[in-house]
């Protein structure tokens, strides 16, 4: 599903040059569940910003679904992102003035399904993460872990084939993250490929492989 | 494109900081207000003046004679001469650029005494002898009868033609002055015509107060001889009335034995300098209008810019939620001119619509108060004017958007999404 081949990728501020990843190599097939540990600054963010086509990379080469990613224009990005990719950011990132609904029906409203029929498909979400009765809410009006769930289902919503989550328990209590975890795991089983950057032990340990980050390079892949 | 989502993200972005949009709005408002308040009020001052005008042949010359200024062929400076019925024959002769030529004496009318009579009223009145081409120079505006014609002239009829003021003072509200006899500084005179001046304010007033009777019967009457007043003439349409001025003035200063640079002898006024001196300065004014109008509207389309830019700056984060969940750079530079160019349409259309609506109270003021608006006719503006200044408005709202637009999709999704 993903391949990823001696990725470079440096920030550049000024005069100085942060060399952030430094050769990265992965494979991830298709239904795969991963985790990306590492500790603050090793590139693992910066790693799945690069999965997710929102930031780009000094060289190698990507290869998503078979397809070379590689200079392609904001248009065409946008258009992946939509189609290909879920993200699940740690602060939830819901639109603050529309509803759960609405929230959950944006993806659809950049492919141009008519407004009726992707709030139908938006409340089918909703219902199998269990916020039915919330559909109607502003984000500001629900809990974290509901608003992950929203974010959840809004990642869902346009079928893609990986979902990206940065830190997705990292706002949330002991319980609720479980819950998210045993969502994320649902998601995985209908054949999703589900990556998950944390620095958190027992959730890497969640998931089907953990691989770890140090300094730009990977340094360890463990099978869980 | 105009779809529900639009419209909810449009009313939440100018909902948020009320007085923030009310501000910027108000800098569009006020910009096209004052450009439809300046243009109309423009209009209005330039109706009145060209109102002032009539219907006046606008390529007229008039010219009287004065005294002369140096001595020549043996006369004296300091000399006073009249135009003879000689003149007319001669300048008719000898300028074929003449469309018409009005010779005109003047009887009285200057005197404080009452010089016109009908039974027990009476009252003072400008009497003009005139010929009927003056009509064709200077139309009136007739509401009986006729203005004096060939006949008349040729006949010396004892008729006359009078203004609506004339008609007021010496007849009562039901009586019809048509064919009725006045007696003019001790003559009789039938009244043939009634009419109204088709100026404004106080040179109708004026003109309403004049009698007109044939030319040739008031030089005999009033023992003229062959003096002529003053002449009126109009060029042919296709001839600039300047060149006939020119040639005229030559044929009387020789006629008369004056040096030839006497510039002061002849009295002469060229109502098309006049007329052209005063377009100038109505063109200079509406191009002043325009001026300002339009730079005060770019002030308030330029505040509309910044404000934007100030949105996009805040609402970074979301605009990378939506950028990461697939909204193409079209997506998010439509969006962004279109708040613009709603909220610059919305807030031009009331500046139009109030500064319209200001107008349209001023006249109603201005005709119920029944003032004397001589130099403010009718102020308003075109409505293609209108049209064209809510185009503009929309083409500015769009290009206000533009820049604001392009600088939130130039930054990159990731870093828009990290931005606190």
């Amino acid at each position: 599903m993903i391949t990823i081949n001696k990725i470079h990728k440096s920030y550049v501020t000024g005069q100085n040059s942060l060399h952030v990843l430094k050769g990265i190599d992965l494979n991830i097939e298709a239904g795969e569940m991963i985790s990306i540990m590492g500790a603050s600054g090793s590139g693992k963010s910066t790693l799945l910003n690069i999965l997710g086509i929102l930031d780009n990379f000094d060289s190698g080469a990507y290869y998503l679904n078979g397809l070379k990613i590689d200079r392609l224009t904001e248009r065409k990005a946008a258009q992946l992102r939509n189609k290909m990719l879920g993200f699940v950011f740690q602060s939830f990132n819901l639109v603050s003035f529309k509803n759960a609904m609405e929230n959950v029906a944006l993806p659809l409203y950049y492919q141009d399904v008519p407004r009726k029929k992707r709030n139908m498909i938006a409340m089918e979400y909703l219902e199998r993460m269990g916020l039915k009765d919330w559909a109607h809410h502003l984000p500001n009006e629900m809990s974290g872990g509901q608003k992950q769930r929203v974010a959840i289902a809004r990642a869902l919503i346009g079928k893609p084939k990986v979902i990206l989550a940065d830190e997705p328990t990292g706002a949330l209590d002991s319980t609720t993250s479980l819950e998210v975890m045993d969502l994320l795991h649902e998601i995985n089983a209908t054949g999703i490929t589900v990556i998950i950057v944390t620095h958190e032990l027992d959730i890497a340990k969640r998931t089907g492989k953990t691989i770890r980050i140090t300094d730009g390079n990977i340094t360890e892949i463990i099978k869980n | 494109m105009f779809d529900l989502d639009r419209w909810q993200e449009i009313y939440h972005v100018l909902r948020k900081n009320k007085l923030r949009t009310f501000l910027t709005a108000f800098g569009v408002f006020w910009g096209i207000f004052m450009l439809v308040i300046m243009l109309g009020s423009g209009n209005g001052l330039e109706r009145g003046v060209t109102q002032n005008f009539g219907d006046m042949a606008t390529n007229s010359v008039f010219i009287w004679t004065q005294q002369t200024t140096i001595p020549y062929k043996g006369f004296p400076r300091g000399r006073n001469y009249n135009f003879t019925n000689e003149d007319v024959i001669a300048i008719r002769h000898s300028i074929p650029e003449i469309k018409y030529l009005a010779p005109r004496i003047q009887a009285g009318g200057f005197m404080q005494t009452n010089n016109v009579i009908r039974g027990l009223k009476s009252g003072v009145f400008n009497i003009m002898g005139d010929y009927p081409a003056f009509n064709k120079i200077d139309p009136l505006n007739f509401k009986q009868g006729r203005f004096i014609n060939d006949l008349d002239i040729k006949e010396k009829r004892k008729v006359a033609v009078v203004g609506t003021r004339v008609v007021d003072i010496l007849f009562t509200k039901d009586e019809n002055p048509m064919n009725q006899y006045i007696q003019i500084q001790g003559v009789y005179f039938k009244i043939i015509g009634v009419f109204a001046s088709k100026r404004t304010g106080e040179q109708a007033d004026q003109e309403n107060q004049n009698i007109y009777l044939p030319f040739t019967t008031l030089q005999q009457t009033y023992n003229y001889g062959n003096a002529v007043g003053f002449f009126s003439i109009t060029s042919r349409d296709d001839i600039p009335v300047s060149v006939v001025e020119e040639k005229a003035i030559r044929v009387l200063k020789k006629r008369h034995s004056i040096a030839p640079a006497d510039e002061s002898a002849v009295g002469h006024f060229n109502l098309k300098k006049e007329f052209d001196q005063m377009q100038g300065l109505f063109f200079g004014i509406r191009f002043l209008v325009w001026i300002v109008g339009t730079g005060t509207l770019m002030a308030g389309v330029i505040g509309v810019s910044n404000i934007m830019l100030v949105v996009v700056k805040e609402r970074t984060k979301e605009i990378g939620i939506q950028r990461a969940l697939g909204a193409t750079p079209w997506n998010v530079i439509s969006q962004i001119i279109t708040e613009s160019v709603v909220l610059t349409t919305f807030a031009g259309y009331f500046g139009l619509v109030i500064g319209v609506g200001l107008l349209e109270l001023i006249n109603f003021l201005l005709g119920s108060s029944g003032a004397n608006t001589e130099m403010f006719v009718h102020p308003g503006i075109d409505f293609s004017v209108a049209v064209t200044a809510l185009c503009i408005l929309v083409v500015c709202g769009a290009l206000a958007g533009l820049i604001p637009a392009r600088r939130a999709v130039s930054v990159k999704p990731i870093d828009a999404l990290r931005y606190e």
